[in-house]
């Protein structure tokens, strides 16, 4: 058993373990708590496939920015955000049937399919190379999507400014 | 030695399934977003290992990821502040008391 696959039974264990607690966990900032442990995971799964950048995004942006957006809502409705009522019976197994189908086929499908190849590349994707192709104006560059998120992210921004303010 | 991609694939389905489980069975506007974002963090997984494991060469399902996160952040902070406005008129966050769109 190599120590790769080591750390990624970990890691699944860490994640799929916090993840079945935050959403059965009626208290709402203990269900945030073990998002961020999830988000976390991802991260390190983003390191195990050598995507450095896409691990750094995602920590600073997940668990630095989104995570402590609903701690402050939690903490901001104070009582208001406790998740008191029972949730009834036949809701509670339609989720179950609904989880499991899907789980089940998933990972059926993906069992039987057969991929190219079976490995990472251990270099990973080099700044430059992925700089190049965000800011790239060429056929497989991204200038136009990066353009387009900075006036969704300023869009998101006022709206969430005027939705927000007291009348 | 590396870990096969059905690994990586299994988990992020997982994680997915168990957020739509979540979004059955909580009653919370904070919960549902902590259900949703398990969701979108399962799918950015995906466009990574697709990427990392059949396309080594292009880097479509990288710069996807990182728009996605980019998309889940603004999502966060606009559905935030729906949720302080619903609790600002309806001293609840609790989904059962959000019916005046429904009558």
């Amino acid at each position: 058993m190599s120590i790769n696959l080591v750390i990624f039974s970990l890691l699944a264990l860490l994640m799929i373990v916090s993840a079945l607690f935050a959403v059965a966990s009626s208290k709402i900032m203990r269900a945030t708590t073990l998002l961020l442990f999830v988000l976390f995971g991802t991260a390190g799964l983003y390191f195990m496939l050598h995507y450095t950048f896409l691990g750094a995004v995602q920590i600073t942006v997940y668990a630095g920015g989104i995570v402590v957006l609903l701690i402050f809502v939690v903490l901001l409705l104070g009582k208001g955000s406790v998740d008191v009522t029972q949730t009834s019976m036949r809701r509670y197994l339609a989720g179950v049937v609904t989880a499991m189908t899907g789980m089940a086929v998933t990972i059926y499908l993906i069992n039987t399919t057969q991929f190219a190849q079976n490995t990472v590349d251990p270099d990973g994707v080099a700044m430059r190379e992925l700089g190049m192709a965000l800011m790239g104006t060429e056929k497989y560059n991204y200038i136009l999507p990066f353009e387009v998120m900075s006036v969704l992210l300023l869009a998101c921004t006022v709206g969430a400014i005027l939705i927000a303010r007291k009348k | 030695m590396t870990i096969p991609a059905q690994y990586m694939l299994i988990l992020s389905a997982v994680l997915f399934f168990v957020g739509v489980f979540g979004f059955f069975t909580r009653r919370n506007l904070v919960s549902l977003l902590i259900c949703t974002e398990l969701m979108l963090n399962a799918v950015d997984i995906n466009f990574a290992v697709f990427n990392a494991y059949c396309h080594p060469e292009h880097l479509e399902g990288y710069i996807f990821s990182l728009f996605g996160i980019g998309i889940a952040a603004a999502e966060t902070a606009v559905a935030i502040a729906i949720i302080i406005n619903v609790y600002r008129n309806f001293h609840s966050i609790h989904i059962k008391r959000l019916t005046n769109l429904k009558h």
